[in-house]
């Protein structure tokens, strides 16, 4: 009972708090980032919590996915949260992700403008709301929060370059939320139902005619998505966004893409899979396209990247691009391999957004649009506010280990041997061929190849960019003095990439984690059964009532 | 009433997107704005049209879909217009904020001042 009622704790706690930050004087700045931290590692304490009540459960029973009922009204009338291994594991990485950028931002950047722990907070909790409803229009209320918080992050620190990009930002995602409404509702006159687990019971019992009002509607609802992913011709957006917000936000903004790819993770095989009748695998061509154009369009844009912040930008467009086409295959071995190489990509683009931060200290504040040039990061104009900080004073330390951490993420972003990229792409690649044989009964057909050989390219180009940045970064002379750089700044940096080196150390683990939370979303039966039969509380308790 | 409800959320839905790939950014915000109009009128009509036909349980009529209309959408559209009015609020604070640091409407900030 008590475990039930934690299921809603990680979007109460930080909606509680943020409404709390909101009310404190702007001056207070230390008391609210205290609050913020406290508020975000109370809702990691929750989100493992969630994993290991989620992860003790054998794979394929029902006590795997536990649902939590608001109002305590039955599921497909009521509203439902749910709890299962890929909503837990979600929770923990936006945890992380979110606690990284704020131990960051607290050096520094959370000065730059007003609000910005209460916007974090509210990210937090639309994100999270996102990653456990079980609901198609509770899912877009969570999508707005996450969207309105995430606004205010983008214009966070202003200046012109940060309104032209957050008025591009806004407009896009205004109009992707008119495609989400008509997504929804087309599938609610197909169906009669906006419940995820009722809509996928459901499906197959359509008849022709509404099938069509379905798949338009499925069609819709998807494009919503994958803007937010960054999907090929939907992704223009995405470089100018992230290359000119600032750090800590770019760096809480890279589980914002993994948004996108989450609710196609959620829905797809569970409406759309082997079970869905005449509309199995509906849309996985153009998913697997979709995917592979990305890869393409990344890898042009990391080689064509002049600067560091819209290369960490491509790479984002990268990790979205491989998800999308391995989700596309649509097998169980492959999207473990794919669950795998989200959070090591994850952790690894949010640790790039820092680490470039504190390479270009250097430089001019807000000269993100100037290219890096050879000489540029040698010129110490910067007027640190912090500089009397005695932590972390020029010495060539400092450049050690920002480029050993450069060079981390370079092996992680590329998928390069020794660390968890490498094991995320290897577990997929793996898996692709008796995949695709299993499916088609011949041998693994040109798609297959092509998503082989486009999976090994983008590496490449991943490598080449990155080492000629590297070269032209690290590997010069060193003219002046080396970029301050503070101790809490590092620690989210260092922090990061030791979780990668953890994944890595425990690959086996977490590669059978990966592998049953991928066999239960392949397999949505008993995700279906537990929401549908979720027994009602003897009484009434529920901490809010229903919207 | 079923054709004039899809002409006019045809029309308001064209012009909306019309406006929307407009350069000046007032053009997009009110493109924005038309094309939320014509997607609040499509949830409502998604519920099926009925006229006469109450959202709410009334006591001695049976409780079937026959008698109701369906109060879903309704709820939803509801939501969704508390949510885009908001947003558009905020956009066109940022289109303010543009205004005033590019000294110009255009969408990308470059193109010839009016």
């Amino acid at each position: 009972m008590s475990l039930d009622h934690l299921a809603i704790a990680p979007i109460l706690l930080p909606l509680a708090t943020a409404a709390f930050m909101v009310q404190l004087d702007e001056r207070r700045r230390t008391l609210k980032a205290a609050l913020s931290v406290v508020s975000t590692l109370c809702t990691i304490a929750i989100a493992v919590s969630l994993l290991a009540a989620a992860d003790a459960a054998p794979p394929g029973s029902p006590a795997a996915t536990s649902v939590y009922l608001l109002g305590n009204w039955p599921a497909p009338f009521g509203i439902v949260l749910v709890v299962d291994r890929l909503s837990a594991l979600m929770l923990t990485l936006t945890g992380i992700v979110i606690l990284a950028g704020l131990l960051f931002s607290i050096a520094r950047w959370h000065s730059a403008g007003s609000y910005f722990h209460a916007l974090v907070q509210f990210l937090l909790m639309g994100l999270n709301g996102v990653f456990l409803t079980g609901d198609l229009f509770n899912l877009f209320v969570f999508f707005e929060v996450m969207l309105a918080a995430s606004y205010g992050l983008v214009l966070h620190g202003s200046g012109e370059p940060r309104v032209k990009a957050a008025l591009h930002y806004i407009a896009v995602n205004l109009a992707a939320s008119s495609l989400f409404l008509i997504g929804v509702s087309l599938l609610y006159a197909a169906t009669g139902t906006l419940n995820m687990a009722d809509l996928a019971a459901r499906v197959p019992l359509l008849p022709q005619n509404e099938r069509t009002l379905l798949e338009a509607g499925a069609a819709i609802l998807g494009i919503a998505f994958l803007v937010k992913a960054g999907m090929w011709p939907l992704c223009f957006w995405l470089p100018n966004a992230y290359s000119v917000i600032t750090p800590p936000v770019a760096a809480m903004f890279s589980i914002m893409t993994k948004v996108g790819i989450y609710v196609v993770l959620r829905l797809w095989p569970m409406v759309f899979g082997a079970d869905a009748g005449a509309s199995a695998y509906f849309g996985s061509g153009w998913l697997l396209a979709g995917g592979i154009a990305t890869i393409a369009f990344a890898s042009i844009g990391l080689l064509a990247a002049q600067d560091l912040p819209r290369l960490a930008s491509y790479t984002v467009l990268m990790s979205s691009g491989t998800l999308l086409a391995a989700i596309a295959v649509g097998s169980a071995g492959v999207t473990g391999g794919a669950l795998f190489y989200l959070v090591s990509s994850t952790l690894a683009v949010s640790a790039f957004f820092l680490l470039i931060e504190l390479i270009e200290r250097s430089r001019m504040p807000g000269a993100d649009i100037i290219a890096v040039t050879a000489d540029s990061i040698g010129d110490d104009d910067d007027e640190n506010p912090n500089a009397a900080d005695p932590i972390g004073i020029a010495i060539p330390a400092t450049l050690a280990i920002l480029g050993i951490g450069f060079a981390a993420c370079a092996l992680l972003l590329a998928g390069l041997p020794p660390l968890s990229g490498f094991i995320g792409k290897f577990l997929m690649l793996y898996a692709l061929f008796p995949a695709t044989e299993a499916a088609s009964g011949a041998p693994a057909s040109a798609v297959t190849w092509t998503l082989l050989a486009v999976l090994l390219l983008s590496g490449l180009a991943a490598t080449i960019a990155m080492m000629r940045t590297g070269i032209r970064v690290f590997w010069v002379p060193l003219e002046s003095e080396v970029p301050t750089v503070r101790f809490l700044e590092v620690v989210p940096v260092v922090g990061l990439l030791v979780l990668c080196a953890a994944l890595t150390v425990e690959a086996g683990p977490v590669a059978r984690f990966m592998q049953a939370t991928a066999e239960s979303v392949h397999a949505p039966q008993d995700y279906l059964q537990s929401v549908i039969s979720a027994p009602r509380a003897g009484q009434a308790q529920s901490p809010e009532p229903a919207p | 009433m079923e054709i004039i409800l899809a002409l006019s959320i045809g029309a308001l839905t064209s012009s909306g997107v019309w406006l929307l790939l407009r350069s000046r950014t007032y053009q997009v915000l009110i493109g924005l704005s038309l094309l939320s109009y014509a997607v609040n009128l499509f949830i409502f009509s998604m519920g099926r049209v009925r006229t006469e036909a109450p959202p709410i349980l009334q006591p001695g009529v049976p409780e079937t879909l026959a008698n109701y209309t369906d109060p879903v959408p309704q709820a939803l559209v509801l939501t969704a217009i508390v949510i885009t009015f908001a947003m558009t609020a905020l956009l066109l604070v940022v289109l303010l904020a543009a205004r005033g640091l590019t000294r110009n409407d255009h969408v990308d900030g470059r193109g010839a001042g009016q």
